[in-house]
């Protein structure tokens, strides 16, 4: 293997968590719900996804934990906002703030113990392809699903009646409501797709990325998941670019690091997060675009009246 | 079984002022829960964690100390909120007004001058407020999303301290400790009676509190500041500029929160190290909300909060759990305000019947 593709894998490596939990952000968005605890979602997953892992020695229990942990996590954002439509900035601080702390706690006796890393499942006859078969095709199970959730999210939200209505909801909740569509329910479940999701990237720090639980091993990469969906334009598409992008220069940090470039790693570490800042910048200063691709009513709350 | 919110015709004075203590109740009671799980007797461990803290002069002080940065961080964040601007980073303007602040007694520690404490303050304030300047820039010209933008320079902020302490600013007789020498006597603030620890950080947030709680009930500007956060629109009618009242709360917000760094390090740390901070920017958000973003709420909340840190060392040391405790705490503290908020503006009903169900539509 080359030095190219060693340092793409580990681009996809870096890359399939953001997806993954911008994925799940960008439906949650699409329904009109601005979920600010991702990285507290996330965080909860990774640390489940471990401990499960360590109790029962399969990663894929591991998997399952993540995905169902990040979900029912989410439901607490969901019933404070949807039910009791509290505020929907706040209520993501708090699920993010909460999910530092309980996951610090669930994680205490895991700490420094060696984990058990998923394994690639390898598919014949494509990863024999060269260059891109042991790229694309010697994955981990994780990254597969990562890829076809884009595929499916993508039919799923243009093609398909139910995404028609989720963007209607998201668009216009009031006018859905009236036509007799299930507000309240239909972004309940929009918003347990986004913990799914997050929880799925959790799982896949703490099983693929690095194999062991770390406190606040989540990094940030919560937030850089939002920014992600911004800069997606609430796309799929855009957002696997996007998400590759972002992947590719954290990881291009930890290679000039190893190259020793004479710069401060800590210049390189922040990176990642002064890119998020510019592509922000880029993609937001022109106003009108910004206004025609936001769900308008992302962020609302909404109450029927009965 | 369903929830049902129902609009009251007025907001709820009765429970305007009952929520923040029913979400202290029931946080109690969960944290009771919590403790139970961990296998240690809720009643005790609670007493420990609330109460004992109370008792004894050396925690009171830990208290003030750690409730000054939370209220004054805390009223910053309380103008934003009321304005509708999202500063999430006052962490990260806590630590620039905490680098900017020792400018003074790192870089120039041969100068000995009364002058050197008030120049670290403003120093301190300046460098929040700067550092708050670039989300608030963004938002104002650019329209860039300040939630997402503040919180990266968090990030950036921590990542510039520990190069600073690691690598230029590294004390020379440290022994390669990531520390900056030490502050001299006069660079340290004061402390607020000559026996304890706490120091003149907790006269800085009472007063800045008292005094935004004034600009909010009696002045123009509070008017404003109400106006533009509940409708934009309603604003630009009075006259009143959504983009100035950006740069007012941001910069507002970071000079406090600057101010709350540097009286940090001066007052408690003495000096500059790779963390300075337990995570009071991100605790603020969670005292703003816990007062109401009423800056004389704030003061109580903030004391309060100080207390879940002072506890939460306590049951670390009493009963050999971890401090991570805390943080569980402030979470579900949040959450529990923001659901109990919802008294304030509705009326909950739970719906039994089957009927209701049907009378929603059945179109999906």
């Amino acid at each position: 293997m080359g030095i190219i593709e060693a340092i793409l894998l580990t681009v996809v490596t870096a890359a399939t968590p953001l997806v993954l939990a911008s994925l799940g952000e960008l439906v949650s968005e699409r329904a009109g719900v601005l979920n600010l605890g991702v990285e507290g979602m996330m965080v909860m997953g990774a640390v489940l996804a471990f401990a499960a892992t360590q109790a029962t020695g399969s990663p894929y229990i591991g998997i399952l934990a993540g995905i169902a942990c990040g979900a029912l996590f989410s439901l607490l954002f969901g019933f404070l906002t949807l039910t009791l439509v509290a505020n929907q900035v706040a209520t993501g601080l708090a699920l993010t703030i909460l999910g530092l702390g309980v996951s610090g706690q669930i994680g205490e006796p895991y700490v420094g113990m060696s984990g058990v890393k998923l394994q690639p499942i390898v598919i014949p006859l494509l990863s024999d392809i060269p260059f891109i078969g042991p790229i694309l095709f010697k994955q981990d199970l994780i990254f597969y699903l990562s890829i076809a959730l884009v595929f499916g999210v993508n039919w799923f939200l243009f093609r398909s009646r139910a995404g028609l209505k989720i963007r209607a909801i998201g668009d216009n909740h009031a006018s859905a409501h009236a036509l007799g569509i299930h507000v309240i329910r239909t972004r309940y479940l929009a918003v347990m797709f986004g913990g799914a999701c997050a929880g799925l990237a959790g799982a896949q720090l703490s099983l693929v990325y690095t194999p062991q639980w770390v406190e606040n091993m989540s990094a940030g990469r919560g937030w850089i998941a939002l920014a992600l969906v911004v800069f997606a334009s609430w796309r799929p598409w855009r957002l696997l670019a996007g998400g590759y992008l972002f992947g590719a220069v954290s990881i291009s940090q930890l290679h000039a690091q190893a190259l020793g470039l004479g710069i401060p790693s800590q210049f390189l570490s922040a990176l990642p997060y002064a890119a998020t800042v510019i592509v922000l910048i880029l993609i937001s200063h022109n106003r009108r675009m910004t206004l025609i691709n936001t769900p308008a009513c992302l962020g609302k709350p909404f109450v029927p009246d009965r | 079984m369903r929830i049902e919110l129902e609009r009251r015709a007025n907001p709820s004075l009765l429970f305007s002022v009952l929520s923040p203590f029913l979400a202290l109740a029931l946080t109690v009671f969960a944290g009771g829960i919590m403790f139970a799980l961990l296998g240690k007797d809720p009643v005790s461990a609670l007493y420990s964690f609330f109460i004992e803290p109370l008792l004894d002069i050396w925690s009171l002080h830990e208290i003030a100390i750690k409730a000054a940065p939370l209220i004054l961080i805390g009223a910053g964040l309380s103008v934003c909120y009321r304005s509708n601007n999202w500063n999430i980073g006052a962490e990260g303007q806590f630590i620039a007004g905490a680098i900017a602040g020792a400018i003074v007694p790192v870089v120039f520690h041969e100068w000995h001058s009364s002058l050197v404490l008030p120049l670290m303050l403003i120093f301190g304030m300046i460098g929040g407020a700067l550092y708050a300047a670039i989300p608030a820039f963004l938002k104002a010209q650019m329209n860039t999303n300040e939630i997402l933008t503040s919180l990266m320079l968090v990030y950036i902020a921590q990542l510039f301290l520990d190069w600073l302490v690691r690598g230029p600013w590294r004390s020379p007789d440290a022994y390669n400790f990531p520390v900056t020498r030490d502050f001299a006597p006069e660079a340290i603030l004061p402390e607020l009676v000559s026996s304890g620890r706490a120091n003149l950080g907790f006269v800085f947030a009472i007063v800045a509190a008292v005094g935004l709680w004034i600009m909010m009930r009696y002045t123009l500007k509070g008017f404003e500041i109400t106006v533009l956060g509940q409708s934009e629109r309603a604003g630009r009618f009075a006259g009143f500029s959504s983009k100035r009242m950006i740069w007012f709360s941001m910069l507002l917000s970071g000079a406090f929160a600057g101010l709350a760094g540097i009286s940090e390090v001066s007052g408690v740390i003495g000096k500059l190290q790779p963390i300075i901070s337990p995570g009071y920017g991100f605790t603020a958000i969670i005292v703003a909300f816990l007062g109401r973003l009423n800056p004389l709420g704030i003061i109580a909340a903030g004391l309060f909060l100080a207390l879940t840190y002072v506890g939460g060392e306590a049951v670390q040391l009493t009963l050999g759990v971890s401090d991570k405790v805390t943080r569980v705490f402030q979470g579900l503290l949040l959450f529990f305000v923001l659901s109990c908020d919802t008294l304030i503006q509705y009326r909950i009903r739970l719906v039994f019947s089957r009927f209701g169900q049907t009378s929603e539509g059945g179109a999906n």
